[in-house]
């Protein structure tokens, strides 16, 4: 067992926290409340490396562990959740994704742009009636020879707008059912591809989350991720590391919560002394550092075990779950220190609140993380 | 045109100082670049990436024990070229002015922040260039390289003065000499471990201070809370007990 962080790693943590406190800090309430996409923080963040910080530096990227994306997840979601999952699905679904499971022609293609922020991309599985429920796809990649053509309705897609490149899930034999299931690169400004209207959501506003309709897209075949009826183990594999990225988030949103949280109840007097002095909130900020220790013990495991290329589905499934029903529980403690002060939006911790709410729901709920634990604890 | 850039490794300018037996108890703090220090490398990388290409490198040294390597490394990170560490435990100012002259001298211009923000000395810049026989402008707050000469103005009461100097040069900098400090990047920080950091045996020299003791800071008084209508109260506790009046 070691427990301590390399050189480099605390570089990379160091970096990612300089960044965001001295930039991304200064408009984020106001990205948030006109849901504005962050786009000079994530060319800034490109050049930085970090949109392809795990990526093989052949293809332009910073060659860094899973362990070094967790610190930097961590920092960057204290200030900034929105610039977060941007970031996470840039690396964690359609750089890792690509690297890992598309061919070389792909790779030298697309990668060098995704990994410097020139482009950044979409991961489109979600659909209207296929959530949780994701092998059930209605998007339809008909095999017409020498192409593909896609038709149907992606949901709830983050960078949607952004992006310029889209990994897209989609049914090419559905007597097959999930074996019959393909993925694809394609190029956002394909003919026939359109967006619904910027999602007003809860949180994570400053990210750009639309739905995505496809009218007889034309995808050449070479764009195909792996062999016919790879897709869904494609969308499945890709997403156990994603659960990383999103934990991670999570695990920061709650750190950003607490470290607010502690420097507020020093400062705020009732009954003659600091509040912190008061037990009633003392002992709010222990549970909240017991929690965030342990979620972000178990995110760096998951990381760690990826490092390492053992099986991590199940440590990713549980850090995902954990952190992200602790960042719920962390951010609505954090308000409630704050009193009504955590009501109004300048004091942040309304807003992280608002933004743990969305770790729970999206790269699988926390139902379907405990579903996949569950069902490896009961499997002969 | 080579340039050095003399880097101190400090406490984080969030750290709480706590003092025992009397010196700075370490546990737990995180060391930085002396923020000056900072600045005159960030100077520095501009003035490399400057399309003109007036200098032919830049590197850094530092004074101190192997403790002192990842914040060094930070500095090759950020784009250094080679690094040079002294290997001992940096004391008086003149001490470490003597260390730094054993690869100043080998410079064209040397910078060094304007104090360091754990000691706030302000000499060891003025030592060096003495030490090393070389000139000397202090207060920096713009460096410019033009052809063979270098072009550099400092704040001086109620205005700014800009001189021209021969080479080599020591320059102490300050604030206005860059905006703000480089981030790394994660390419930086991927080849810093590639690039040179030769660690220098010190040579041996006298200190020529002591310190005989720290104190810290007197705890802030309480605060006192007047209401606005009561003028009387304040000017009161004013005369009377604050002595102020």
């Amino acid at each position: 067992m070691n427990f301590e962080f390399t050189e480099e790693q605390l570089m990379i943590r160091d970096a990612a926290r300089d960044y965001v406190q001295r930039e991304a800090i200064k408009d984020v309430l106001e990205r948030d409340e006109k849901s504005e996409f962050p786009a000079k923080h994530v060319k800034a963040l490109g050049e930085l490396g970090f949109l392809g910080m795990m990526a093989d530096p052949k293809y332009g990227g910073g060659g860094m562990d899973t362990v070094s994306y967790v610190l930097a997840m961590e920092e960057i979601s204290k200030v900034d959740a929105s610039l977060g999952v941007i970031m996470s699905v840039n690396n964690s679904l359609v750089v890792w994704g690509l690297q890992k499971y598309g061919n070389d022609f792909q790779k030298d293609k697309y990668l060098p742009a995704l990994c410097d922020g020139r482009q950044i991309g979409a991961f489109l599985l979600s659909e209207p009636e296929a959530g949780s429920d994701a092998s059930h796809q209605h998007t339809t990649a008909e095999d017409k020879g020498d192409y593909y053509l896609i038709n149907g309705t992606k949901n709830w897609i983050t960078n949607a707008n952004s992006a310029s490149v889209y990994l897209v899930v989609a049914q090419t034999h559905p007597e097959k059912k999930h074996k019959g299931i393909n993925a694809f690169i394609v190029d956002k400004n394909s003919p026939g591809i359109s967006l619904g209207p910027h999602e007003n959501k809860m949180g994570m506003r400053s990210s750009d989350t639309h739905s995505v309709m496809f009218t007889d897209v034309k995808v050449p075949k070479e764009n195909r991720i792996g062999d016919d009826g790879f897709g869904f183990t494609f969308a499945m594999r890709v997403l156990e590391g994603g659960r990383i990225g999103i934990a991670s988030q999570a695990l920061g949103i709650a750190g950003g919560a607490m470290e607010r949280a502690i420097a507020y109840s020093k400062e705020r007097k009732s009954f003659g002394t600091e509040i912190s002095n008061h037990q009633a909130i003392a002992f709010k900020l222990a549970d909240m550092a017991v929690k965030i220790e342990n979620a972000r013990n178990l995110c760096l495991k998951a990381a760690w075990l990826k490092d390492q290329h053992k099986p991590f589905g199940i440590f990713s499934a549980m850090a995902k779950q954990y952190a992200a029903d602790i960042a719920m529980e962390v951010t609505t403690e954090a308000v409630q220190i704050h009193g009504g002060y955590g009501y109004v939006k300048e004091y942040h911790v309304e807003r992280l609140m608002r933004e743990a709410k969305l770790t729970q729901i999206y790269e699988g709920t926390s139902e379907v993380q405990k579903i996949i634990i569950s069902r490896d604890l009961l499997h002969d | 045109m080579k340039i050095l850039v003399c880097l101190g490794n400090v406490p984080d300018t969030t750290t709480k100082i706590k003092i025992s037996d009397n010196k700075l108890d370490a546990t737990g703090i995180q060391w930085i670049i002396n923020p000056w220090d900072e600045l005159a490398l960030t100077r520095a990388m501009e003035l490399k990436e400057d399309a003109n290409n007036l200098v032919d490198g830049v590197s850094v040294v530092s004074v101190g024990l192997a403790s002192a390597e990842p914040t060094i490394r930070k500095a090759l990170a950020i784009g250094a070229d080679e690094a040079f560490r002294i290997d001992c435990e940096p004391t008086d100012a003149f001490f470490t002015a003597t260390q730094l002259s054993l690869v100043a001298k080998d410079f064209d211009i040397v910078l060094t922040g304007i104090e360091s923000s754990d000691y706030n000395g302000i000499s060891v810049g003025g030592m060096l260039a003495e030490i090393i026989g070389s000139a000397s402008v202090s207060a920096v707050s713009s460096l410019n390289i033009d052809a063979d000469k270098i072009i550099v103005s400092r704040e001086i009461d109620g205005g700014k003065e800009t001189v021209t100097t021969q080479l080599p040069v020591v320059l102490t900098v300050q604030k206005g000499i860059a905006k703000d400090p480089r981030i790394p990047a994660m390419r930086g920080i991927m080849m810093a471990r590639q690039k040179p950091l030769k660690v220098i045996a010190a040579t041996s020299t006298a200190n020529l201070t002591e310190i005989l003791k720290f104190e810290m800071p007197q705890a802030k008084g309480k605060c006192k809370m007047v209401d606005a209508e009561n003028v009387a109260e304040l000017v009161n506790l004013l005369r009377n007990e604050a002595k102020v009046i």
